[in-house]
């Protein structure tokens, strides 16, 4: 094979795409990844992928999709990069289906679909109830086939612990470890396209992420200099289980099938719910949200359920759980569409949802902010330009950023199955847009010298021996435990100035403690702890970067939420002096605050600015209003 | 609820452990117009973990036994993550805490596999509410060990490669080309195969497919045999159903599998293992006799 070597990080949705699309340029891919790549967390995407392919009779349109998108995320993302995704995703899904994704059908064989949160119409594509682990098959063969042809090799059990940069700052590498036998090597690549994921581990456990989502690659790049874009915007998912090792995810697609969210009206009612009157019931998101009831926004119906439970009093037991219930639905179709999910609850919490109603409540779920990431804007087409270098690309050169670790389509509030769908999309564009870098290099990567990959190498295994030498500190797993909790407690569904301040100082006081731990262990071979200690630190300081990011935007967006600085929605219809009054504040909140929050590392901590949203497609005209 | 699973519960009644009306009732579903909530089982127990641990690939196993206190709601991996904070074993050694894999905690990723108390399940979504006071954990069999319970499932994956378990596409770009239809019917078949989880259960349970101790030749397992059946039946998928067959037909193929079915009574993901073998045994023979006769 002729071409240039991509070095790929990240084996989910947004790194095999990545990888097919690098790989058909004609390109050698070196794929990392912490653990054989079927692991990553993209398997865990249960609902759906969005795509408007207008089977249902609904009149649904791509410009209704981009519409959804950008209010949904209360205007926040640039503009061009939710366009093209919104125009791709049709032919996105016809190539999951080449590849022999698992897509539920309709009686007539098309291609079914349903309704998500925050859309009127039936968009969403899925593959039972476990659309990730499908469309994770489709792409995972694909890549398969490709290490057959000796285009791709992977290195799984390996970590990504720092970027490679040349004299000029351009990434030229990475340098990572054996997760066996802890060696720390280099390796030379044209381009690196970092696709690590979420970082749902901040708020451990109380977390529907999968125990690897840590963020710890994509805080590496940024304390060596790549720029970190809205950290402070972190979804919480509504309807998790109760959990006190994880709290698992219930698929938005159980209210999107007909699932409704209640509480007993009365708190201290005992019965079993089946026996409590529809009378004595408070369908609470259908009585505020009488438009899009139960399948609002997730961020309205995590903010919902919080109010219930922790202002109103109102859950179950006076406790933080609501019910989430399918009992009313037939239970065939039921288990038809949500199998995988049914047998989840079944498993963990001993019940049967088609029984008894679920017990939920908002948990940690998805970063919309991450790695900043650039775009080409194409006038001609209002979109991004195909196939230029600067699409994904971060603020380091010759590094790229995709999936989840990015921050391209969500803005402040990402709507359901729209992941898998940017996961996919920014994967293709990411490796398209390296075929173009690649391009414009004059000197390979191998012809450098070796000296700057060598002191990064020397670099890393001093952090290690330190790490292994230390016989007296603080253990790791408390301390990620101890993170967790501060972050569920002081950077969450609800925030305060005061408190964030505090969350602040006690994230600096937690990342000295972290300078000196002790593994309670020394074995040099698959010393999963030394692995961890390393991580916990690299998260501890992404924590900052969410914290001071919070701290810095005094506003209420999407799922950012300081109620000191809310404006609540007039009562009554959009219309009437008190209409336009909230529209003009609404508009002069968004002269001060639409815009992308920009982190830089410095030695003294995240520095934060403030850039321009590229509003170029769809004026924001709309407040967000699902009532 | 395989048998397997209805094995060890009922294992564990005939041991007759104080709690088991409660606790296992978690297991098998409440009994009609009762409730279990995830919080309604307060009680607390201890329970002990026999381990056996490997340092290396080429050290000898030895085991080490751990108290640990069980809270309600606990699985195999919840219990092994809070063993982490301090591995102190029952003799009062302080040890290097157990290595093990485990990635999603619900029963998708399939990393957690391991042999609880001699069966190979996921360690996630077994509960201890369903296993006795003293729990025998040990690696996943059949795969190489790397450390303690992590085990080296490289040959489950080079099992798809050798089945040619893709579709063979043009290539990743868009073709502007409505794709196939496939019938409800079909896509209900379909799909149960398309949950596997590529966890290695079902060659830990296979007692044909070799042990990594030996020269490595022999059964494919039914793992990937699974996928030859799902790909064969997809539009596109079809186009290379004979180079899959083929792949199968050859030594260590189709063939070696000795109806044990053990793999389908052990599949977390409830996938109808032995039917595909079935249906597989159908499509060689008639490839074998085209391969006789040409056509």
């Amino acid at each position: 094979m002729s071409g240039r070597r991509v070095i790929v990080v990240g084996g989910g949705l947004g790194g095999l795409w990545a990888t097919l699309a690098i790989a058909a340029g004609g390109h050698r891919v070196l794929l990392f990844s912490l653990f054989e790549v079927m692991r990553s967390h993209s398997v865990c995407a249960q609902g759906g992928i969005n795509a408007v392919l207008d089977g249902k009779g609904q009149h649904d349109t791509v410009e209704q999709h981009i519409r959804d998108t950008l209010k949904g995320g209360s205007w926040l993302a640039n503009q061009p990069p939710v366009k093209s995704l919104c125009e791709a995703a049709p032919g996105l899904i016809r190539t999951f289906e080449r590849m022999g994704v698992t897509f539920s059908r309709t009686p007539e064989g098309l291609l079914d679909q349903r309704l998500f949160g925050g859309v009127q119409h039936k968009r969403t594509c899925f593959a039972g109830a476990s659309t990730g682990q499908q469309l994770m098959h489709g792409v995972d063969q694909q890549v398969r086939r490709l290490e057959a042809d000796g285009a791709v090799q992977k290195l799984e059990w390996w970590e990504f612990l720092a970027l490679a940069k040349d004299a000029d700052g351009t990434c030229r590498g990475i340098v990572a470890m054996d997760l066996r036998s802890l060696e720390v090597q280099s390796f030379r690549a044209d381009a690196v396209v970092l696709a690590t994921g979420g970082l749902g581990q901040l708020y451990a456990p109380q977390t529907t992420c999968s125990t690897n989502s840590t963020g710890a690659a994509a805080s590496r790049a940024y304390q060596q200099g790549a720029r970190f874009a809205n950290a402070e915007f972190f979804q919480f998912h509504p309807t998790a289980m109760l959990g006190e090792d994880k709290t698992r995810l219930m698929s938005e697609a159980a209210r999107g099938e007909g699932g409704r969210v209640w509480v007993p009206r009365d708190p201290a009612d005992r019965r079993e719910p089946g026996r409590i009157p529809e009378a004595e019931r408070w369908y609470f998101l259908e009585d505020w949200y009488p438009a899009y009831g139960n399948t609002v926004p997730r961020d309205i119906a995590s903010r919902a359920i919080w109010r219930v439970c922790r202002e109103l009093g109102q859950g179950i037991g006076g406790g933080d759980r609501v019910y989430l219930d399918l009992t009313h639905l037939d239970r065939g179709f039921v288990e038809s569409r949500l199998g995988a999910i049914l047998s989840i609850y079944r498993k963990f919490a001993g019940t049967d949802p088609l029984d008894a109603p679920m017990e939920i409540f908002p948990a940690a779920h998805y970063a919309m902010g991450g790695l900043w990431v650039d775009f080409e804007h194409d006038p001609a087409t209002g979109g991004v330009a195909p196939g230029s270098p600067r699409n994904h690309a971060t603020s380091i050169p010759g590094l790229y950023a995709c999936g989840e670790c990015d921050y391209g389509y969500h803005g402040a509030n990402r709507l359901g199955a729209n992941s898998l769908l940017s996961a996919s999309y920014s994967g293709r564009v990411a490796g398209e847009a390296v075929l173009s870098h690649l391009a414009g290099i004059e000197r390979g990567a191998d012809s450098l010298a070796a000296a700057p990959f060598d002191a990064e190498v020397a670099r890393q295994q001093a952090i290690n021996r330190e790490l292994m030498a230390a016989e007296r500190g603080e253990n790791p797993f408390a301390l990620h435990e101890e993170l967790g909790a501060l972050m569920t407690s002081r950077v969450g569904v609800v925030r305060d100035n005061a408190s964030l301040d505090r969350a602040i100082d006690a994230l600096a006081e937690l990342e000295r403690r972290a300078a000196h731990m002790a593994l309670g262990e020394a074995s040099p071979w698959a010393n999963q702890t030394l692995a961890h200690a390393r991580q916990v630190q690299d998260m501890i300081r992404l924590a900052r970067v969410m914290a001071v990011s919070a701290r810095a935007r005094d506003e209420c967006r999407g799922a950012h939420y300081k109620p000191e600085f809310d404006l609540p929605l007039p009562e009554g219809r959009q219309e009437g002096p008190d209409w336009a009054h909230y529209r003009e504040r609404w508009r002069a909140n968004n002269e001060r605050w639409l815009k992308t929050t920009v982190a830089e590392h410095t030695l003294d901590g995240p520095r934060i600015d403030f850039e321009p949203v590229d509003l170029s497609v769809l004026a924001p005209d709309q407040p967000r209003d699902y009532r | 609820m395989n048998s397997v699973r209805r094995a060890v519960r009922l294992a564990f009644e005939a041991a007759g452990s104080s709690g088991a009306g409660t606790t296992s009732s978690a297991v098998v579903g409440p009994e009609p117009g009762t409730r279990v909530a995830p919080s309604s089982t307060p009680e607390r127990r201890t329970v002990e973990l026999r381990i056996r641990r490997q340092d290396a690939p080429d050290t000898a196993p030895y085991w080490q036994r751990f108290r640990v206190a069980a809270k309600p709601g606990d699985n195999i991996v919840s219990v092994l993550r809070a063993l982490r904070l301090d591995p102190v074993t029952t003799d009062g050694e302080r040890v290097d805490p157990v290595a093990f894999e485990h990635n999603c905690m619900e029963e998708v990723c399939g990393a957690c596999a391991m042999l609880i108390d001699g069966s190979p399940r996921p360690s996630c979504s077994t509960l201890l509410a369903e296993l006795g006071d003293v729990i025998r954990l040990e690696p996943l069999p059949k795969f190489p060990v790397v450390r303690d319970l992590m085990v080296d499932r490289a040959r489950l994956f080079a099992g798809l490669q050798r089945v040619q378990a893709w579709v063979r596409l043009d290539g990743p770009w868009v073709t502007h080309e409505r794709a196939p239809r496939i019938s409800q019917r079909q896509w209900a078949a379909d799909y149960r195969y398309s949950r596997c989880m590529s966890c290695g259960i079902c060659l830990a349970a296979c007692p044909q497919f070799p042990d990594s101790a030996g020269d490595g030749r022999g059964f494919i397992g039914p793992s990937a045999l699974a996928q030859v059946r799902l790909l064969n039946a997809h539009p596109l998928g079809r186009y290379d159903k004979t180079a899959r067959l083929h792949a199968i037909m050859a030594e260590g193929g189709l063939t070696d599998c000795g109806n044990a079915q053990n793999c389908v009574r052990v599949c977390p993901k409830e996938i109808p293992l032995t039917t595909a073998i079935g249906e597989l045994g159908r499509q060689t023979t008639l490839q074998a006799l085209k391969d006789l006769f040409g056509g």
